[in-house]
C-alpha cells in the first residue's frame, strides 16, 4: 500500500478497515462539501457578469462574453456561435437582442444584419474575473464609511462588553451579597426576550438619551450581555476561593484580585466571549436599522441590505460586498480558530 | 493538512509591545488608587455592589426599562409610542389575542396571525431542536476519534456560525432560486426546476435546515468538550467487559454527556422559538404565511406597518416570553438540571 | 500556559487598536459635534416665539466657538433631507442641492439615501418621538401629515405656492387645513406596460390598437397567447402593492367606503378584481414570485426589462427605469388602464417632498424648499429624473424631458391621457388618511387567498377586521 492510501485508510487502533471508518470519511466530506459549499460557490461566483449569473445552468468558473471590434460600431459587440437556418455554424458578433430573436453581424465581413432565434446562439466565453463587481460598489457606495462604522461598534461595543462582564461575573461568583441570587436571575431571564421584540420601548429609551444617529446609542445599549456574565460566572465559579483568600491575607485589594488573578485566570472564557461579541456586533442588523437613518452612520450589514431594497437584487454586487462583509471575521477566525474552538470546549465543560 | 489551518500567529515583538504594557501599568497604578480608596470606604463585601454597578445600570436601562415599558405599552392603546400619549385599555390586547373558536384552527381566531405564527413555531422548534440535537452529537461523537484533520473539520463545520443571518439568507436565497444551483444540480437527474422558496412545505423545510446548517457547529463544540471530559478508561474497561461499539455509546456516552446535551437543548429550544433574522430576510415570512413565526409577528404588527400597534405587539411578547419560562422551568424539571 | 499567553498578547494588540480606533473616530468627530451641542442648547433656553433673536444668538455663540476652534465650516448649519431615491434621481438631487449650497454658503444640506423600509418603519418612529430629518421625501402622504412644517410664515411669496401647488397644499392638509408644506417628488397614476415585440413575434394583435376600452379578462388572454407562442416565462405581473390593486378594483366596480365614508371592503367589485388575482395566479398566468415572494413591497422589472414579462402593471414611475435598462432592445409601450363595468382607471400616487415641524432651522429649511420649488429649478427636477411635477405653470409650459427615446416619449404621452380617466373615488382613495392601513391589508390578505391559507369570503372579512382594529386603535 503506498503511502497516501495508508493515510486514507487508516483506522482506530485496529488495521482493518471497518464500515463505520468509511461511513465516518463520508459523513465528513459530506459536512464539508454542505458547510463550506455555498460560502465557496458565493465567493467565486462574486466574479461573474449579471448576465452570467442569469444564466442557467451556471458554470463553476467565472467567464465573460468575448468581444470583437466591429466596423462602424463603437463598443465591442460579443461573439457567438450561431447555427444558421440552413444548418452551417458560424461565429458572429451580436448587434442587439430583441425578444427571443437576435441580429448578428459577421465581424470578418461586415455586411448585412443577419436575423436568428435565440435558441440557435451560444456566447463565446473565456475565463475572466469581473473585478467591476467590486470596484463599482466601492465607488458608489460608502463602503468605507460603514466598514468604519462597523469597526469602530465592533471594537468598542466588545471592549466595554468584555469589561463590565467580567466584573459583574466576578462579583457575582466570589461574593456572597445581598440580592446577588436576583440579579443573576433576572440577567438569565431578559436571555427569554428576543430584543426584537422590545424595539421601539429601547428605540425610545435611545431617543430619549439623544443617542438616535449615533454610533453610541448602538454601543451601549448592546453591551450588558446576558450570555457573558452567565459564561464568566460559570468559569470563575471554577477558580478556588483560596486563592482570592491567599491574596486578601498579602493585602491585596479586591481590585487588585480582579485583575491579577482574576482576570488571567479566566482568560480562556473571556476570549471566548470577546469572539462571540465581535462575531455579534459585526453581524447585528435589525437594531442599528432603526438607530441609524443617516447613511454616514450606516454599517455594514445595513449598506448589504441597500442593495437589496433599493433596486432589484444586484446579485453580482451583492455576493461581491457579502465576501468583503465576511472576509475580516474568516480572517480572525482563520488565525485565531485553535483558541475559539479549544476556547469554548474547555469552557464549555465548565457550562 | 490541519497544520496548515491551525498555524500560530506570528509572535510580536515584546519591544512593540512595551508601551501598551507601560500604559496598561499606569492605567491599572492609578485605578488601584481609586479603587482602594473605594474599598477602604465600603469594606471587602461592598466592592461586590461596586463591581456590579456598571453592568446593572446598562442592563437596567437597556434591558429592564424597556421590558417595564413593553408592560406598560401592553396594557395601553394607541398607535403613538410616547407613555403620556396613551391610554388605559385593561386586558384589551391580550383579550385580542386570546380570542379564539378553537385554538387548534388560526382562523377562528381574531389574531389569527398570532396563532398562525405560533403554530408555525412549535413546528419550526420541534424540526429545529430534533436535528440540531442529533448532529452535533454525531459530529462530534465524529470528530472526537483519532481521525487526520480533526482540526480542520471542526472548524469547517463551525465556520457559518460566524456568518452574519443577513448574508447567510441572502447566499442561500440565490442558492434556492429557480435558476440557482440547486436547481442546475438537479435538473440533470430529470428532476423539475423547483422554486423552493415559493411552496408552503418546501420553504419551511429549507428554513429549518439553514438555521441547523447556520448553527450546528456551535454546539458541537459543546457536545465535544462534553465527550473529551469522559474518561478513557470507562470505554477500556468496557471493551474488556465484551460491550460493542453501540452498548459502549449507549450505556457509558450518552449518560455521562447528560449535562452537555441539556446546555445543548435549553439553548437551541430558546433561539429556536426566537426564530426571525434568517427567516425575515429570507422569505419575509412567505409564501402567505408558511414561514411567519412569531417574533415576526410581534416585529410586523408593531414595528413594520403603518400603523404601528405597539400595545397588541407587546402583548404578545408577553405572552411569548411566558411560554418561554414556563416551557425553561418544565424543561430543568423533567432533565433534573435544577440545581443551578 | 502558552495558549494563556498568546491570548492575553493578543486581547492587548485588539486593546490597542481599539484604543487608537477610539482616539480617531473623537479627533475626526469632535469639531462636528461641538458645534452642533452648543447651538441645540441655545436654542432650548431662548423662547421659541423670538425668532430673529434665536438665529442671532445662535450665531453670536457660533462665532465665539469658532475664534475659540478656529473651525470655519462653524457658521454652517446642516439640514438633513432623508429620502428614498433612486440613482439617477439622486444625481439630479446632489447637483440641485450643490447649487443652492454655493447660493447659501450657510447651510450644508446632507442627503440621506435610504431604504425604503426606513422611510415607511424607521421615519414614522422617529417623526413620533420629536426626532427625524429635517426634510423628507414621504410616501405616506396623508398618514404623516401632522409632523409637516407650515412654511407659511417664513415664506416669502406664499401666492406662488397657491397658483401653482394647490393639489400639493390639499394633498399635504388631509385634516382641511391650509398649510403649505412642501412639493411633489413625483406625481404618479398607475398604469400596465406592455412588450410589444414579444406580441409581433408571436403574432398576436394588441387589443389596445383596436379598442379603447379593453377589458381585464381581454388582456390576459391576449397575454397569455403571446406567452405561450413565444415560450417567454409570464403573461402578466402586477406589483406586489394594495395601491397597485386598488386602481382595477375601483374599475370593477370596488366602493371602498360606505355612505358614512367610513372604509368597507365586502363589494361586489372588490370580489371580481380579488377573484380574477386568485384565478390569475392558480392558472400561471402571474408568477407567484412577486405576490408571494416577500413580506413587503415587491415588483417585476427585472422580468420586464429580461422580456420575460409580456404585460407588466405598475407605473409611470418606470419610464426612466425602462429608459435606462432596456432603451430601444425591444418595443415597449405603456397602454391606457384596462376597464372593469366601472371605469378604466388606475390610481393616483406619488411622494412629497416636505419640510418637518420638528426641524431646528425653519427658516432654512423653507428657504431650499423655495429652492427646490423654483419653476426653473422643479423643471430641471422632472426633466432630468423623468418625473411628472404638480406645479399649474410647469404643466402648462411642458416640461422638456431629456430622453428622444421614442418608447419613452409616447409613455409620457400616455400616462399624460391616464390623469384625466382616473375615476373621482381614485382621488377620494389617495386622499385618505389612512389609506396605507387599507393597502397594506389588502396586499397581505389578498396574499394569503392567492397562495390558498385563506378563502376569498375569509380574505375579504380579514381585511375589513384588520381595518376596523386599526382604526380603533388610533381612536378615530
Amino acid at each position: 500500500m503506498s503511502n497516501t492510501t495508508k493515510f486514507l485508510f487508516r483506522t482506530r487502533g485496529t488495521h482493518r478497515l471497518h464500515i463505520a471508518d468509511i461511513l465516518m470519511y463520508l459523513y465528513l466530506g459530506l459536512g464539508t462539501l454542505l458547510m463550506f459549499g455555498p460560502v465557496l460557490w458565493g465567493a467565486v461566483s462574486s466574479f461573474k457578469t449579471a448576465a452570467e449569473l442569469e444564466r442557467f445552468p451556471p458554470s463553476f468558473l467565472p467567464s465573460a462574453d468575448e468581444k470583437v471590434e466591429v466596423e462602424g460600431y463603437d463598443s465591442p459587440l460579443s461573439l457567438y456561435t450561431v447555427t444558421l437556418d440552413d444548418g452551417t455554424v458560424a461565429e458572429l458578433a451580436q448587434v442587439r437582442r430583441i425578444g427571443i430573436e437576435a441580429q448578428f453581424i459577421d465581424p470578418v465581413n461586415p455586411g448585412e444584419l443577419i436575423k436568428v432565434h435565440v435558441n440557435q446562439t451560444e456566447p463565446v466565453r473565456s475565463f475572466a474575473l469581473q473585478w467591476q463587481n467590486y470596484i463599482q460598489p466601492l465607488q458608489r457606495f460608502q463602503f468605507f464609511t460603514f466598514f468604519k462604522n462597523s469597526v469602530i461598534v465592533t471594537v468598542s461595543a466588545t471592549l466595554i462588553t468584555l469589561f463590565i462582564n467580567s466584573l459583574a461575573a466576578f462579583a457575582l461568583s466570589k461574593y456572597d451579597f445581598r440580592g446577588r441570587h436576583i440579579m443573576f436571575i433576572l440577567i438569565l431571564g431578559t436571555l427569554m426576550i428576543p430584543t426584537t421584540v422590545t424595539l421601539v420601548p429601547n428605540f425610545l429609551v435611545v431617543t430619549t438619551l439623544g443617542w438616535s444617529n449615533k454610533l453610541i446609542g448602538v454601543i451601549l445599549p448592546t453591551v450588558a450581555t446576558p450570555t457573558g456574565v452567565f459564561l464568566l460566572r460559570q468559569y470563575m465559579l471554577t477558580i478556588p476561593d483560596d486563592l482570592l483568600d491567599a491574596a486578601r491575607i498579602d493585602g491585596a485589594s479586591e481590585w487588585r484580585i480582579y485583575w491579577q488573578i482574576i482576570l488571567p485566570l479566566a482568560s480562556p472564557a473571556i476570549a471566548v466571549l470577546a469572539i462571540f461579541s465581535v462575531m455579534w456586533r459585526w453581524n447585528d442588523f435589525l437594531w442599528p436599522l432603526v438607530v441609524l437613518t443617516q447613511t454616514d452612520k450606516f454599517t455594514l450589514q445595513m449598506g448589504l441590505n441597500m442593495f437589496q431594497g433599493q433596486f432589484d437584487i444586484q446579485w453580482q454586487y451583492l455576493l461581491a460586498m457579502s465576501v468583503l462583509a465576511l472576509l475580516p471575521i474568516t480572517i480572525i477566525f482563520i488565525f485565531l480558530q485553535r483558541y475559539i474552538t479549544t476556547g469554548i470546549a474547555s469552557s464549555g465543560v465548565k457550562m | 493538512m490541519s497544520e496548515t489551518i491551525t498555524q500560530k500567529p506570528k509572535k510580536i515583538p515584546q519591544l512593540l509591545l512595551l508601551p501598551i504594557t507601560g500604559l496598561l501599568h499606569l492605567l491599572m497604578n492609578i485605578s488601584d488608587l481609586f479603587m482602594d480608596f473605594i474599598q477602604r470606604r465600603v469594606g471587602i463585601q461592598g466592592m461586590a455592589y461596586i463591581f456590579v454597578l456598571p453592568n446593572m445600570v446598562f442592563f437596567a436601562m437597556f434591558s429592564l426599562l424597556p421590558l417595564l415599558i413593553n408592560f406598560y405599552y401592553a396594557f395601553t392603546g394607541g398607535v403613538k409610542p410616547l407613555p403620556q400619549d396613551r391610554f388605559p385599555v385593561g386586558t384589551g390586547n391580550f383579550d385580542i389575542l386570546l380570542e379564539c373558536g378553537n385554538y387548534l384552527d388560526p382562523n377562528s381566531c381574531r389574531a389569527d396571525l398570532f396563532w398562525r405564527g405560533l403554530q408555525n413555531t412549535i413546528w419550526y422548534v420541534i424540526f429545529e431542536v430534533g436535528a440540531i440535537l442529533i448532529f452535533s452529537v454525531l459530529t462530534a461523537v465524529i470528530l472526537n476519534q483519532n481521525i487526520k484533520g480533526r482540526g480542520f473539520f471542526r472548524s469547517v463545520f463551525f465556520y457559518p456560525t460566524l456568518l452574519s443571518s443577513v448574508v447567510i439568507a441572502l447566499l442561500w436565497k440565490w442558492i434556492l432560486q429557480r435558476e440557482g444551483i440547486l436547481n442546475a444540480s438537479l435538473t440533470p437527474f430529470g428532476f423539475e426546476p423547483i422554486n423552493f422558496l415559493l411552496d408552503a412545505n418546501w420553504s419551511r423545510f429549507w428554513v429549518i435546515f439553514i438555521g441547523v446548517w447556520a448553527k450546528v457547529g456551535f454546539y458541537t463544540l459543546i457536545v465535544l468538550a462534553g465527550l473529551q471530559a469522559i474518561p478513557n478508561t470507562l470505554y477500556e474497561a468496557a471493551k474488556i467487559d465484551g460491550a460493542g461499539r453501540g452498548a459502549s455509546f449507549r450505556h457509558i456516552t450518552l449518560p455521562l454527556l447528560k449535562p452537555s446535551l441539556i446546555v445543548v437543548l435549553v439553548l437551541t429550544f430558546i433561539r429556536a422559538v426566537q426564530v426571525f433574522d434568517h427567516v425575515f430576510v429570507m422569505t419575509g415570512g412567505g409564501p402567505g404565511t408558511a414561514t411567519q413565526y412569531i417574533v415576526q409577528y410581534i416585529y410586523n404588527i408593531g414595528f413594520a406597518t403603518s400603523l404601528q400597534n405597539f400595545g397588541l405587539a407587546a402583548a404578545a411578547s408577553i405572552l411569548l416570553g411566558l411560554i418561554l419560562v414556563i416551557l425553561t422551568i418544565i424543561q430543568m424539571r423533567v432533565t433534573g438540571s435544577g440545581e443551578e | 500556559m502558552k495558549i494563556k499567553n498568546d491570548v492575553k498578547k493578543l486581547m492587548l494588540t485588539v486593546s490597542l487598536v481599539g484604543l487608537l480606533l477610539f482616539l480617531a473616530a473623537c479627533g475626526s468627530a469632535e469639531p462636528e459635534v461641538i458645534t452642533v451641542v452648543e447651538t441645540v442648547e441655545v436654542e432650548k433656553e431662548v423662547p421659541v416665539e423670538v425668532e430673529v433673536e434665536v438665529t442671532r444668538q445662535v450665531e453670536t455663540e457660533v462665532e465665539v466657538e469658532v475664534t475659540r476652534q478656529v473651525e470655519v465650516a462653524a457658521e454652517q448649519v446642516d439640514i438633513r433631507f432623508m429620502g428614498e431615491l433612486p440613482i439617477d434621481a439622486s444625481v439630479v438631487m446632489e447637483d440641485l442641492l450643490d447649487r443652492f449650497e454655493s447660493e447659501n454658503p450657510d447651510i450644508n444640506v446632507i442627503l440621506d439615501n435610504v431604504p425604503l423600509s426606513t422611510i415607511m418603519e424607521s421615519l414614522p418612529l422617529q417623526l413620533q418621538t420629536g426626532d427625524g430629518p429635517d426634510i423628507a421625501k414621504v410616501t405616506d402622504i396623508g398618514g404623516l401629515s401632522e409632523y409637516y412644517l407650515d412654511m407659511r410664515p417664513y415664506l416669502t411669496d406664499p401666492g406662488y405656492w397657491e397658483e401653482n401647488m394647490q393639489t400639493t397644499i390639499n394633498a399635504t392638509n388631509p385634516d382641511g387645513l391650509d398649510e403649505i408644506n412642501g412639493i411633489y417628488s413625483d406625481v404618479t397614476v398607475t398604469g400596465p406596460f406592455i412588450n410589444r415585440t414579444l406580441f409581433e413575434q408571436a403574432g398576436v394583435a394588441v387589443p389596445s390598437d383596436t379598442s379603447d376600452e379593453v377589458t381585464w379578462e381581454e388582456w390576459a388572454e391576449a397575454a397569455r397567447q403571446v406567452r405561450d407562442a413565444t415560450g417567454v416565462d409570464y403573461a402578466m405581473a402586477m406589483d406586489r402593492s394594495g395601491h397597485r390593486f386598488a386602481g382595477p378594483a375601483v374599475s370593477q366596480g370596488a366602493q371602498f367606503f360606505n355612505e358614512e365614508g367610513y372604509p368597507t371592503i365586502d363589494d361586489e367589485g372588490f370580489r371580481r378584481m380579488a377573484q380574477l388575482m386568485i384565478d390569475w395566479h392558480a392558472d400561471g398566468t402571474m408568477p407567484l414570485d412577486v405576490w408571494a415572494g416577500g413580506d413587503s413591497y415587491q415588483d417585476a422589472r427585472a422580468e420586464f426589462v429580461n422580456s420575460n414579462l409580456v404585460l407588466y402593471m405598475t407605473g409611470n414611475w418606470q419610464i426612466g427605469p425602462f429608459t435606462d435598462q432596456i432603451g430601444d432592445a425591444f418595443d415597449w409601450e405603456a397602454v391606457p388602464n384596462p376597464c372593469g363595468p366601472a371605469a378604466c382607471s388606475g390610481m393616483p400616487g406619488g411622494s412629497v417632498i416636505v419640510g418637518i415641524a420638528a426641524t431646528q432651522y425653519p427658516e432654512q429649511v423653507t428657504r431650499l424648499m423655495e429652492f427646490l420649488a423654483a419653476e426653473e429649478n422643479y423643471g430641471e427636477w422632472a426633466a432630468r429624473a423623468n418625473y411628472i411635477p404638480q406645479h399649474e405653470g410647469l404643466i402648462e409650459s411642458g416640461i422638456a424631458y431629456e430622453t428622444d427615446l421614442p418608447q419613452a416619449l409616447n409613455a409620457y404621452t400616455v400616462f399624460g391621457n391616464q390623469t384625466s380617466k382616473l375615476a373621482p373615488l381614485t382621488y377620494e382613495l389617495q386622499g385618505y388618511k389612512y389609506n396605507s392601513l387599507l393597502f397594506n391589508s389588502i396586499r397581505d390578505r389578498l396574499t394569503q387567498a392567492i397562495v390558498g391559507e385563506l378563502s376569498l369570503d375569509e380574505a375579504i372579512e380579514r381585511i375589513q377586521a384588520d381595518v376596523d382594529e386599526g382604526l380603533a386603535a388610533t381612536g378615530e
